[in-house]
C-alpha cells in the first residue's frame, strides 16, 4: 500500500497521464525497442535468406550421393552432427537440446514473472537464478556448438587445386560456400550477444530483487521487463535455428 | 479516493519544497549532462548549426572545383594543408568532401538537428507534461550523438581523410581499403559514428513515442494533437523501424572491412591480385541501406512539414485545411516509405517487373504529398496572413516541396530514372525537395519557438532579409542542376572539363557555384541574428504568435517541470483560429467551451 501511494504521488505531480494501452512508459519503451531489434534481426535473415539461395542448391534428383563443395550450399542435417562426449552421429540434436534448453528458461521467466506479480522476493529470485542459469548453459553449448565447427572433421575438405580445408573460419570453410560459415558466425553471434546481454541484465535484476529493491518500490515490473526481452530473444533463436537449421 | 488523492498532492507539494531548498542543481547537471528536455533541445540545437556550419563549407569547398576548374586553390593551402596539390584539390578528397557533406547533413543537420530539437523541445511543452518519459535515456541519446559526432569530426582530420565512397558507402568500394584513401580509417570512423548515431536515434525515438502515448495532459486525445506533434511521433516510429536495418547492414560492412568476411564482396581483382572473398553481394548492401536510406528522407522532411503545418495555421489565423487529412497523409507517407526504396535500385539491373512496381509503389506517395501541399494552399488562402519570419520559411518550404516533389514524379519512373539515374538531375531533386525544404523548415520552426527557447525575440528584419536571399539563391543553386542533369551530367564527378559535351555548361556550373557562395554567406546574417538576440533580442511576451497550444501557457522561460503550477487541461484543438463568434481571433486549448459560448459549435460541449 505504502508503494501503491509512492505511485499516486508522482502522478499527481507530474500530471496528465493517460495509460491508453495500459502499460507504463517504461514497458512500452521495452515493446518499441523489441520491435526496432526485431527489424535488425530481419535484416540479418534476409541477408542469410538472399545469400542461400544465390548459391546454388544440391541437386538430389540426380540420385547422387551429397557430398560437401563449396560449389553448394550443405545441408545442415550433415553439418551439425555431434553431441559432445558421444561419438555417435547424431543430426540436430545437440542443437535442439540447446533450443530446448533456452525455451525451458523462458518457463522459468514466466515462473519469476508470476511470482513477482504475487510480490513474493524469494520465488522472484529463485526462478530469476533458475532462468540464468538456462542462460548460461545455453551460451556453454553455442560454444561449444562453434568449437565443432571451427575445428571441422578429421579428414576436411579437399578442394580441386589439393588444398585440404579444416574446420570453418571467417575466410573459408570445409562445409560449404565462405558465406554458409560466415552467415552462422554473425547472426548466431550476434544472437548470443543478446542472450549474453540478457544474461548480464537478468543477474542485476536478480541482485536487485534480492536485496530487496523492488520490494521496497512496491511491484516488480523490473522483471517483467526483463522478462520481455528474455522472451523475445528465445523468439528469435526459434527464427534462427528455423533458418540454419532446418531449411 | 480524492481525499486520498489531495493528500498525496499536499505530501507530494511539501516534498517538492524540500527539493527546491536543498536541490539546486550542479551546473554540469544543468547545462551539460542535463536531463530536462528543453537543455537536451537546445544542445541538439547548437550541435545542428555547429554541423550545418562545417557540412556548408565543405559543399563550398567542392563547388568551387565544379565552378572554377581551372582556378589556382593554394589560398586553401592553411585550410587543407596537403590536400592542395600543385593549386589543384586533390581528386580523393573532392569525393571525401562530398562523402562528408552528405553525411553530416543528411544525419547531423537535418535529422539530429532538427528531429533533436523540435521534438524534444516540443513534445513535452504541447501534449502537457513535465519532462520525456525517461530524462536519463534522453540524455544518453544526447551523448551518444555527441559521440558519435566526436568520431564522425575525427575522421575530417585523419592522414588519409575521412569517408570517400558516397554518403550511401556502396561496397566494394566503401570495403576494401585497398580501393581508395577514404575507405581506410576514415571508413571505420564512419562506421562507428553511424552505430553510435544508430543508438542515440533509438533512445531518442523510444522517448517520443513513449512520452507522446503515456504522458499526454488530460483531455489530450489523438485527435486534439497539434500537427507537429503527429510529425514527431510518426518520425520517430519510421525512424525506429528504419535505422535497425541500417544497423545491420553497417555492421556486415564492418565485418567485410575488419574481419575477412564476404557478404558484400565476390570475385574481385585489385591491383592484379584476387580478393578471397567469393558469394556475397554488394546489390544486397544497397537493399540493407535504401530500406533505411528511403525511409531517412521522410524522418528529415516529416519533422518540418509538421512544424511547417503549426506555422501556417498559427499565422494565416485560420485552422489547419483538413487536419484528419493532414493526419493520414502523414501516416500514408510513412508506411509508404517502407515499400518503395528500391526506385533508389533501377539500374541494378533488377527485373523490370519488380521495378514497375516499385514505380507503382513510389508514385503512389505523390497522392498524400499532393494532400499535404493542396492543405497547405487551402490553409493560406484567403487567410488573415501576417508574414512572420517563421512563416515566410514555412510557405517557401511549401514552394520547395512542390517544385521537388514535382521532379520527384519524373524520377520515380524506371524509365526516366534509367537515364536520369546519378546525374545532376537527382542532386537538384532531392536537394530541393529534402534538404532545402527540411532545412527551411527548421529555419521556420527557430524563428517561431525563438521566444519559448530563450524568451526573447529575434529580430525581424534580419528575418526577413534573410528569408528572401536565402529562398533567392536556394532556387539559384538547386535549378539549374536540373539543366545539366538532363544534359547527362553526372554526380560525384570530379572535372568536367575532360568532356567535349559539358564544355557548354562552364559557365552555369559556375553560376551555380557563385550562388552556392552567395546562399551560404547569407546565412552568417541567421547566425548573427540568432547568437546576438539570445542575449540582446526585445524581451518576448508570453505569446507572441497568439497561438493556441499549450507551450504558450508557460512562463516566459518555463524551469524543470514547465509549468510552475498544475498541468493544463486539453479541452479542443490546436486549430481554434478566427473562430466566428469569438471575441478574440484565437482560443487556446486549454479554455473550456463552457467559457467561450458565443462561439461553440453545435455539439461543442465540456466532456468530463
Amino acid at each position: 500500500m505504502a508503494s501503491a501511494s509512492a505511485n499516486v504521488d508522482k502522478k499527481t505531480l507530474w500530471g496528465g497521464g493517460y495509460e491508453p494501452l495500459k502499460a507504463s512508459y517504461g514497458k512500452l519503451m521495452m515493446w518499441f525497442f523489441l520491435l526496432s531489434d526485431a527489424l535488425s534481426f530481419s535484416g540479418l535473415l534476409v541477408t542469410y535468406g538472399f545469400s542461400r539461395f544465390s548459391h546454388p542448391t544440391f541437386d538430389f534428383a540426380a540420385g547422387k550421393e551429397f557430398f560437401f563443395s563449396v560449389g553448394h550450399w550443405p545441408v545442415p542435417e550433415l553439418v551439425f552432427t555431434h553431441i559432445p562426449f558421444f561419438h555417435v552421429n547424431a543430426p540436430l540434436v545437440f542443437v535442439g537440446i540447446m533450443t530446448f534448453i533456452l525455451i525451458l528458461s523462458s518457463v522459468t521467466m514466466v515462473l519469476a514473472v508470476e511470482a513477482g506479480h504475487r510480490n513474493d522476493k524469494n520465488d522472484v529470485v529463485k526462478w530469476m537464478l533458475w532462468t540464468i542459469l538456462g542462460g548460461i548453459a545455453f551460451l556453454s553449448c553455442q560454444a561449444w556448438e562453434w568449437t565443432i565447427f571451427i575445428t571441422g572433421t578429421p579428414e576436411g575438405l579437399t578442394l580441386a587445386d589439393g588444398t585440404v580445408l579444416k574446420g570453418a573460419s571467417l575466410a573459408a570453410n570445409e562445409y560449404g560456400p565462405v558465406l554458409f560459415a560466415d552467415l552462422f558466425f554473425f547472426i548466431t553471434g550476434f544472437h548470443g550477444t543478446h542472450v549474453l546481454s540478457g544474461v548480464i541484465i537478468n543477474i542485476i535484476v536478480t541482485y536487485n530483487a534480492a536485496i530487496g529493491t523492488y520490494h521496497r518500490v512496491g511491484h516488480y515490473e523490473m522483471v517483467e521487463k526483463v522478462g520481455l526481452y528474455w522472451h523475445f530473444v528465445d523468439l528469435v533463436w526459434v527464427f534462427v535455428f528455423t533458418f540454419f537449421y532446418l531449411v | 479516493m480524492s481525499a486520498v488523492g489531495t493528500i498525496e498532492q499536499a505530501h507530494a507539494h511539501a516534498h517538492d519544497d524540500h527539493g527546491h531548498d536543498h536541490h539546486e542543481l550542479h551546473w554540469i547537471q544543468k547545462y551539460v549532462f542535463s536531463e530536462d528536455h528543453k537543455v537536451i533541445a537546445k544542445q541538439y540545437l547548437f550541435s545542428g548549426i555547429f554541423w550545418a556550419i562545417i557540412g556548408g563549407v565543405l559543399s563550398l569547398l567542392f563547388r568551387l572545383q565544379l565552378g572554377f576548374p581551372d582556378a589556382n586553390m593554394d589560398w586553401l593551402q592553411p585550410l587543407l594543408g596537403g590536400w592542395i596539390k600543385d593549386g589543384k584539390l586533390d581528386p580523393e578528397f573532392y569525393l571525401a568532401l562530398v562523402t562528408m557533406h552528405g553525411t553530416i547533413m543528411v544525419f547531423f543537420v537535418l535529422t539530429a538537428g532538427l528531429s533533436g530539437t523540435f521534438s524534444n523541445f516540443l513534445i513535452p511543452l504541447q501534449i502537457g507534461a513535465r519532462d520525456m518519459a525517461s530524462g536519463f535515456l534522453n540524455m544518453l541519446s544526447f551523448w551518444f550523438f555527441f559521440l558519435s559526432g566526436v568520431l564522425m569530426f575525427i575522421s575530417l582530420f585523419t592522414s588519409t581523410g575521412p569517408a570517400a565512397g558516397g554518403w550511401t558507402v556502396y561496397p566494394p568500394l566503401s570495403a576494401l581499403p585497398q580501393a581508395i584513401q577514404g575507405s581506410q580509417s576514415g571508413m571505420t570512423l564512419w562506421l562507428l559514428s553511424m552505430a553510435l548515431f544508430i543508438v542515440s536515434a533509438l533512445l531518442g525515438g523510444l522517448n517520443y513515442i513513449t512520452t507522446v502515448i503515456n504522458l499526454r495532459t488530460k483531455g489530450m486525445t489523438f485527435d486534439r494533437m497539434p500537427l507537429t506533434i503527429w510529425a514527431f511521433f510518426i518520425t520517430a516510429i519510421i525512424g525506429l523501424l528504419s535505422f535497425p536495418v541500417l544497423f545491420s547492414g553497417a555492421l556486415l560492412l564492418i565485418f567485410d572491412r575488419s574481419f575477412g568476411t564476404s557478404f558484400f564482396l565476390s570475385e574481385i581483382y585489385i591491383g592484379g591480385e584476387h580478393l578471397t572473398q567469393m558469394g556475397g553481394s554488394p546489390v544486397l548492401f544497397q537493399h540493407l541501406f535504401w530500406f533505411l536510406g528511403h525511409p531517412e528522407v521522410y524522418i528529415v522532411l516529416i519533422p518540418a512539414l509538421g512544424i511547417t503545418s503549426e506555422i501556417i495555421a498559427t499565422c494565416s489565423r485560420k485552422p489547419i485545411f483538413g487536419y484528419k487529412a493532414m493526419i493520414f497523409s502523414i501516416v500514408g507517407i510513412a508506411f509508404l516509405s517502407f515499400i518503395v526504396w528500391a526506385h533508389h535500385m533501377f539500374v541494378t539491373g533488377m527485373n523490370p517487373f519488380l521495378g514497375s512496381i516499385f514505380m507503382l509503389l513510389t508514385l503512389i506517395i505523390a497522392v498524400p504529398s499532393a494532400v499535404k501541399a493542396f492543405n497547405y494552399i487551402a490553409t493560406i488562402w484567403r487567410g488573415n496572413i501576417v508574414f512572420t519570419p517563421a512563416m515566410l520559411f514555412s510557405i517557401g518550404l511549401v514552394s520547395f516541396f512542390i517544385s521537388g516533389g514535382l521532379t520527384g514524379i519524373i524520377l520515380g519512373n524506371a524509365a526516366a530514372d534509367i537515364q536520369l539515374h546519378d546525374t545532376y538531375f537527382v542532386v537538384a531533386h532531392f536537394h530541393i525537395v529534402m534538404g532545402t525544404a527540411s532545412f527551411f523548415g527548421m529555419v521556420a520552426g527557430v524563428y517561431h519557438w525563438f521566444p519559448k527557447m530563450f524568451g526573447r525575440m529575434m529580430d525581424e528584419t534580419l528575418g526577413y532579409v534573410h528569408f528572401w536571399l536565402t529562398f533567392i539563391g536556394a532556387y539559384c543553386v538547386f535549378f539549374p542542376m536540373h539543366y545539366i542533369g538532363i544534359a547527362g551530367f553526372p554526380r560525384r564527378y570530379y572535372s568536367f572539363t575532360g568532356f567535349d559535351a559539358f564544355s557548354s555548361f562552364v559557365d552555369l556550373n559556375m553560376f551555380i557555384s557563385i550562388s552556392a557562395i552567395f546562399t551560404v554567406t547569407v546565412q552568417f546574417i541567421f547566425l548573427f541574428n540568432f547568437f546576438y538576440s539570445i542575449f540582446r533580442g526585445r524581451r518576448s511576451p508570453l505569446n507572441p504568435w497568439k497561438s493556441n497550444t499549450l507551450e504558450w501557457t508557460t512562463p516566459i522561460n518555463p524551469g524543470h517541470g514547465n509549468w510552475p503550477g498544475e498541468i493544463p487541461h486539453v479541452y479542443r484543438w490546436s486549430y481554434d483560429y478566427s473562430k466566428p463568434g469569438a471575441a478574440d481571433d484565437f482560443i487556446p486549448q486549454h479554455i473550456p467551451f463552457s467559457q467561450t459560448k458565443e462561439s461553440n459549435l453545435p455539439g461543442e460541449v465540456d466532456k468530463e
